[in-house]
């Protein structure tokens, strides 16, 4: 993972928040990943200017706090689009064919897994089982859940989001 | 020095406990044990290790009652106090019941534990073990730096491995340069973690970590930020632990080779006062060994025009810094306690995470600086040499000195004409001699040249912690007394311990109150009570590394199996302890050719001369 090049819109409010949640939590033992994910829940995800307000807040130095956002597959480091869309690439799914669908929507929305479109429509990231292998291969929008997919239903499903 | 005498008297007695055990096994008395350990409410506990009983105490992990035993167990991640995370798994033992391996380094022993460390199962285990580490390193032995001192390397020769066994993808990785003190490359990094121990405990710095997971992990900061964009301060205490290749210094060998080999150039070299006390170590010397003489031999050798010594800009450091702390005493209006300023990666650390602390700082600039600043001026003058022609070059114990020389304010002689061209560390210079084709063993014992290579034994200390505050307080009393000072050792502020605090009656009414700190993690200890308004001294010695300047980042490598058993910077330390206490001259003040030299040239210690050629200014910074 490295840096988003979606750029960082994060506001004042939002910053008085985290920064109050930390000075209300960093004498707790071992605040940094429970912080990080009020930070998550505040922003959305784990940019580097929020990974630097905790890091200076907590006086730790921010590779601390990007060790650990690097680590957890729960810390995103880019934003989350309007729609969140999962492409399970578990056994079944993949099997199934579930990485061509991941190609597919790469090619069409013009980012790699793990990103963000620039206007933050769509965010794209891939999983493993969303425990509907019979319906392999398997995708999810937000909470909606897309199966026995092929690569030309791709254009159609996402065109229902535009 | 107390606490260090009373650890080596613990240390003997339990291998004297250990030796009766063996040979009378389970009768050790209880008297005995007694002495062994009071942290450990002196008790023993019974252990069978490969179907032979001992005993060890009750605490010890398999690791330590194998090394009582000694019995070996390899390891590769493992640094005692310092990295302790079985994260390599080199050490796996056999333990009887036990339902798996064990990792020997943090496993504790318990009443009747029997351990196996040769069985079929656990050999096999080790040679794969390293045979998968070797599956994700990349094998350039022959031209690598670390070949003859690689730590995985010699694992792998003792263990028989076969180091094509498992080909496959290798974890993508990137070369960093980007430091002006050092290379990370990754491609030879065994994920040890040794480094990002020493950058975070030893130092607290902690600009380095591991990234991402699983097959992905790479040590690095944070968003891959190139290393010299960090907050790094220099000090190159990775590079130290580093089992292998992986953390090497950027090397200006070559260029100071292309200058001594320019007619036109005519240059000189400087050795600091901790390189004698290690570079025989690189020639398979036992650590402790004093290589000056050998050492300024092989620097003519290799075809310098001068070889000099920085224990003479020691002493005019001594002249300079002990006149501002002098003034500062008297002044009282003056900051205080004032810091030292002689270690570069120090005076990073304080520009980067205490600058509104700069004020306390000396304005002093480092021994080396001095050199350099003196050298293209009285030198240059008095020996009519056009200072352009002069390259001046120094051999250090550093690689934050890499950082100091391209810093500003630190050209004494004019613009385009650098206190110092460039700087070496001690391994660089062992790899230099050995190149050169240099044989060490033979070479005579000769002396630096003059005047510039005159020192006193003040200056000698300097290598070590509290060297620098002993040379000062040396100066400092006898000015401060009007009198010479019966005895001019100042044991208290001696040693190995991280933070060390004493207090000096000069003479009725003058008591100075002085503390010792080394290693930059102990410092911010000095520092935040400077800041809370609750250190009363009235001077401070801050070097980077612990242990000082024998322990510095360009110093040899001591691999982990010493490192782990034997205190070797104590060792460094009495070298230089044992030359000062052979010397006629012991004080700064009675350098004669630091006498002539501010005859001729400065005038007196801060005079207005001095103070453009040897101090200097700071810089606030932020940290990362």
């Amino acid at each position: 993972m490295s840096k988003s090049s979606i750029a960082f819109n994060g506001t004042k409010e939002q910053e008085s928040q985290l920064k109050s949640f930390i000075s209300a939590h960093k004498s707790d033992p071992g605040p940094l990943i429970m912080i990080m994910q009020e930070a998550q829940k505040i922003y959305g995800y784990l940019p580097e200017e929020v990974q630097r307000i905790i890091s200076k807040e907590l006086n730790i130095p921010m590779e601390k706090v990007y060790e650990v956002a690097t680590f957890y597959a729960q810390f995103n480091l880019v934003p989350r689009g309007q729609y969140h869309i999962s492409v399970c690439l578990g056994t079944a799914c993949y099997v199934k064919g579930s990485g061509k669908i991941l190609e597919a929507i790469e090619k069409q929305l013009k980012i790699k897994n793990g990103e963000c479109t620039a206007d933050r429509k769509f965010s794209l990231d891939s999983c493993r089982c969303l425990g509907a292998c019979g319906l392999a291969p398997v995708m999810k929008v937000n909470e909606e859940v897309y199966g026995k997919l092929t690569p030309d239903m791709v254009s159609k499903i996402l065109a229902e989001f535009k | 020095m107390k606490k260090t005498a009373k650890k080596t008297v613990a240390k003997k007695t339990t291998k004297k406990v250990v030796a009766k055990a063996k040979t009378t096994k389970a009768k050790a008395t209880k008297a005995t044990t007694k002495k062994v350990d009071s942290k450990v409410q002196n008790k023993m506990l019974n252990i069978k290790i490969n179907g032979i009983d001992y005993k060890a105490p009750v605490g010890s992990t398999i690791l330590e009652a194998c090394r009582l035993a000694n019995i070996e167990i390899p390891t590769l991640c493992f640094l005692k106090d310092l990295n302790e995370i079985a994260a390599c798994r080199i050490c796996m033992v056999e333990v009887k019941n036990a339902r798996s391996l064990v990792a020997a380094c943090v496993y504790p022993i318990n009443e009747g534990i029997e351990i196996f460390t040769n069985t079929k199962r656990v050999v096999e285990s080790r040679k794969k073990t390293i045979e998968l580490i070797l599956s994700n390193h990349r094998m350039d032995c022959l031209s690598c730096v670390r070949s003859g001192n690689c730590e995985l390397l010699a694992l792998a020769r003792a263990n028989g491995v076969d180091d094509t066994k498992y080909q496959g993808a290798k974890t993508p990785t990137k070369i960093d340069d980007s430091a002006v003190h050092l290379i990370r490359d990754n491609s030879k990094c065994v994920l040890c973690r040794r480094c990002i121990a020493a950058c975070s405990k030893l130092q607290s710095v902690g600009v380095i970590g591991t990234n991402n997971r699983g097959f992905k992990t790479i040590v690095g900061s944070q968003f891959d930020m190139p290393l010299g964009e960090t907050s790094c301060v220099h000090c190159g205490q990775c590079i130290n632990v580093c089992p292998v290749g992986a953390l090497y210094e950027k090397s200006d060998a070559d260029k100071v080779l292309d200058a001594i080999r320019d007619p036109e150039k005519f240059v000189v070299v400087q050795t600091a006062p901790a390189v004698r006390a290690t570079i025989a170590e690189e020639f398979g010397a036992p650590i402790g060994t004093n290589g000056e003489g050998k050492m300024v031999a092989a620097l003519r050798r290799i075809g310098f025009d001068k070889v000099f010594d920085t224990d003479f800009a020691a002493d005019l450091t001594i002249m300079e810094e002990g006149t501002e702390l002098i003034d500062r005493i008297k002044s009282k209006k003056a900051v205080l306690p004032m810091i030292t300023s002689c270690s570069p990666g120090w005076i990073k650390f304080i520009e980067n995470y205490y600058p509104d602390l700069l004020p306390h700082l000396s304005t002093c600039k480092s021994p080396q600086q001095m050199f350099g600043a003196t050298l293209k001026t009285y030198y240059a003058h008095k020996n009519k040499i056009d200072p352009k022609k002069i390259v001046s070059v120094s051999i250090m114990p550093c690689t934050a000195k890499k950082f100091e020389i391209h810093r500003e304010d630190q050209s004494a002689a004019g613009k385009g004409m650098p206190d110092l061209d460039y700087t070496m560390t001690t391994r660089e210079l062992a790899r230099m001699i050995k190149k050169l084709g240099i044989d060490w063993n033979s070479l005579p014992e000769e002396e630096f040249d003059s005047p510039m290579g005159t020192d006193t034994g003040a200056a000698v200390i300097f290598g070590a912690s509290g060297g620098v505050m002993e040379a000062a307080l040396r100066t400092a009393a006898e000015v401060l007394a009007g009198k010479k000072m019966k005895s001019l050792d100042y044991k208290e502020v001696r040693g190995m311990k991280g933070i060390k605090e004493a207090s000096y009656t000069i003479k009725k009414g003058l008591t100075v109150k002085v503390a010792v700190a080394s290693g930059t993690a102990n410092a911010r200890v000095l520092l935040d009570a400077i800041r809370e308004g609750k250190a009363d001294y009235q001077f401070i010695e801050i070097m980077c590394c612990p242990g000082g300047c024998i322990n510095g980042g360009g110093q040899p490598q001591v691999s982990a199996h010493i490192r782990n058993t034997v205190d070797f910077r104590q060792k460094r330390a009495e070298v230089l302890y044992k030359q000062d206490k052979s010397m006629k001259l012991r004080k700064s003040h009675e350098n004669p050719d630091i006498q002539k030299l501010y005859k001729e040239w400065f005038g007196k210690p801060g005079s207005e001369k001095a103070h453009h050629a040897l101090h200097t200014s700071y810089v606030k910074r932020d940290w990362t």
